[in-house]
């Protein structure tokens, strides 16, 4: 240690080179379990499905261009178990990105009605022929209608209302959407509209393409990428926004990141499956301890366990119902419903 | 030094004004006092001293340079600011709350300096803080709470330190501590400006006063001369008693409505 010491040309710089006072470590393994959680639950997921093929006859498929095998690994389990991890990663970090914004647990995606705004775009582009016009447009309109009612919830929360109104809003907007959704179904030309509607206002990854893939994961990820620029925002926004502001830091552009992101990735998600609600609720409120509460840190975790979540959920969804019954969204609403309750619960008997 | 100057300011609300024509100086080193009775306009000073408010007529001058000429950052590195509900919305460790007052000073993405971390420690025992740094702000009390935040806005080390009425949730002690605090901060050449209710405080802690009335200045200087009976009056209806202790400034009691 002396020999290393006094080679150091400067010994006053020693041991400067990090900031020792706070610990990342245990947050670094948080992060990287997570990580190995999702990529185990994604190649679980991958290896579950009807056809009963043995692992090495996927694997082999995997790799090879024809066969039975081959269309099924490549085609069928790859583009689902990767749009889990895609569509969990939005989720998720859409959650954790609202959260940090509102400064309130209650708030997300699917809560503040952006999913299902978003799923109505989606629905539209579906039913009424633009998607046949371009395969781009689907997610285009997903993401003009998460746009929108995002952009409700920041010209509400520019105008100075408190949370429990943009949440009460958002409610309202869900509603709404949903409400819109059904009648856009039953005037549509395509028979088998009524028949899907069920799908698109719950969410399912089943029967998903590689196209689908092709679109989502991209848009996604363009949308996590902006929603980690405001980071630096949200950690701020814990004093509040006067003090944020005096931090130097510009709220509207915070805020116009976070509607942009989340409408981006949310957007995506929901083209790709359908509105999935809660992910994007229970993911951070439960990864939040492990990260110091500091929202800033807690997006890409949060990413990271929405797509471990939604995985996962999926993988049970078709161990319970093989046929298909169960859908991946009223699973994660029958989970994340009581678990939003057991929240307002709590923040009632906090001061 | 004059570190903060308002000539002839005025700003509102939709059209309600709520200063008109203020003119003050704050000088380096000094702890300077807004009073007056509720919806005077300290606040909005202060608003306006952030650049939250426009201002629609006057002039805010930032250590001699014009409020609006100054870029963000800059702007942040110079005056720090602690508001009247000042709470951490998350329950993130004191320590990291405090770092958030070094933020003016990174560079997006950038981890804590030396200096920085420098900054945050000696912020947190300037406050006595220290020894709850590593606690979590929903563990602390209300006093220890306040004794964070403050270390928070003092670790920026701006020269210009606005608080607003930071007395008002806190016992006779804490409210000592926290204007030693600030009277600290001045002996280091701090300009502190400090909104008060409690004229106690006001005419024992503050080198100078400025008093508003409904936005506008009605006295302005030291306590003795500021707090005349007849500023106590005209500005908050009111007179007071006047307790002296030996060789310390005669601190001013409320005493009955008029």
């Amino acid at each position: 240690m002396d020999s290393l010491a006094s080679a150091n040309p400067n010994p006053l710089k020693r041991n400067t080179s990090r900031a020792t006072v706070f610990p990342v470590s245990h947050a670094a393994w948080t992060t990287a379990a997570l990580a190995a959680v999702a990529l185990v639950f994604a190649t679980i997921s991958f290896f579950i499905g009807p056809a009963h093929l043995g692992a090495g006859d996927l694997i082999g498929g995997l790799f090879s261009s024809h066969g039975m095998a081959s269309i099924i690994a490549r085609e069928i389990r790859l583009p689902r178990a990767l749009l889990a991890l895609v569509v969990g990663a939005a989720l998720g970090s859409s959650g954790a990105a609202l959260q940090g914004l509102f400064r309130n647990p209650l708030a997300e995606p699917g809560v503040t009605g952006v999913t299902s705004s978003a799923g109505f775009g989606a629905i539209i582009a579906m039913y009424f022929g633009f998607a046949a016009l371009s395969p781009a447009l689907l997610p285009a309109f997903a993401i003009a209608g998460a746009l929108a009612s995002a952009s409700i919830l920041y010209l509400l929360s520019r105008a100075g209302a408190g949370v429990m109104a943009l949440v009460l809003t958002g409610v309202a907007i869900a509603s709404l959407a949903t409400a819109l959704t059904a009648l856009a179904l039953s005037l549509a030309p395509n028979p088998y509209a009524m028949s899907e509607m069920v799908m698109w206002m719950m969410g399912s990854l089943k029967d998903r393409t590689l196209s689908d893939l092709a679109f989502a994961a991209p848009l996604a990820a363009i949308g996590i990428l902006i929603l980690s620029t405001a980071a630096r925002g949200l950690d701020a926004l814990v004093l509040g926004e006067e003090v944020a502001h005096s931090l130097g830091i510009n709220i509207h552009s915070v805020r116009r990141r976070v509607v942009v992101g989340v409408a981006l990735a949310t957007g995506a998600a929901t083209a790709a499956a359908g509105a999935v609600s809660f992910v994007g609720l229970v993911v951070p409120h439960l990864l939040r301890p492990f990260y110091g509460y500091e929202p800033a840190r807690l997006i890409w975790p949060s990413a990271l366990g929405g797509a471990a979540l939604v995985s996962a959920a999926d993988i049970a969804v078709r161990l319970i119902a093989p046929d298909g019954q169960l859908l991946l969204g009223v699973l994660t609403a029958m989970l994340g419903a009581p678990f939003f309750i057991w929240l307002i619960l709590r923040m009632r008997r906090e001061p | 030094m004059t570190a903060l100057s308002l000539e002839n300011v005025s700003a509102g609300y939709h059209g309600r004004r709520a200063l008109s024509a203020v003119t003050a100086e704050f000088a380096a080193g000094r702890v300077a006092g807004l009073i007056g009775p509720n919806g005077a306009g300290k606040t909005t000073l202060l608003r306006v001293v952030l650049g939250l408010l426009k201002t629609e007529q006057g002039e805010v001058r930032v250590l001699g340079q014009p409020l609006t000429a100054w870029p963000r950052a800059g702007l942040a590195r110079s005056i720090a600011y602690l508001p009247q509900t000042a709470e951490a919305n998350w329950p993130i460790l004191a320590r990291n709350l405090v770092a958030l007052g070094r933020m003016p000073h990174r560079a997006p993405l950038a981890p804590l300096s030396p200096s920085d971390s420098e900054a945050v420690e000696e912020a947190l025992a300037r406050c006595d803080a220290a020894q709850f740094a590593a606690r979590r702000m929903d563990e602390l009390s209300a006093g220890e709470r306040a004794r964070v935040l403050l270390a928070r806005a003092l670790a920026t080390q701006a020269p210009i330190l606005l608080v607003d009425e930071p007395a008002a949730h806190l016992d006779p002690a804490h409210q000592l501590r926290l204007m030693e605090l600030l009277r600290a901060e001045a002996a280091r050449g701090v300009a502190v400006i400090v909104t008060l209710h409690d004229l106690a405080l006001a005419s024992r802690f503050c080198d100078e006063l400025v008093v508003l009335k409904s936005g506008e200045v009605v006295a302005q200087g030291p306590a003795d001369k500021a707090l005349s009976d007849a500023t106590l009056a005209q500005a908050f209806g009111i007179t007071a008693q006047r307790a002296g202790s030996g060789g310390e400034r005669a601190a001013l009691v409320a005493w009955r409505r008029l």
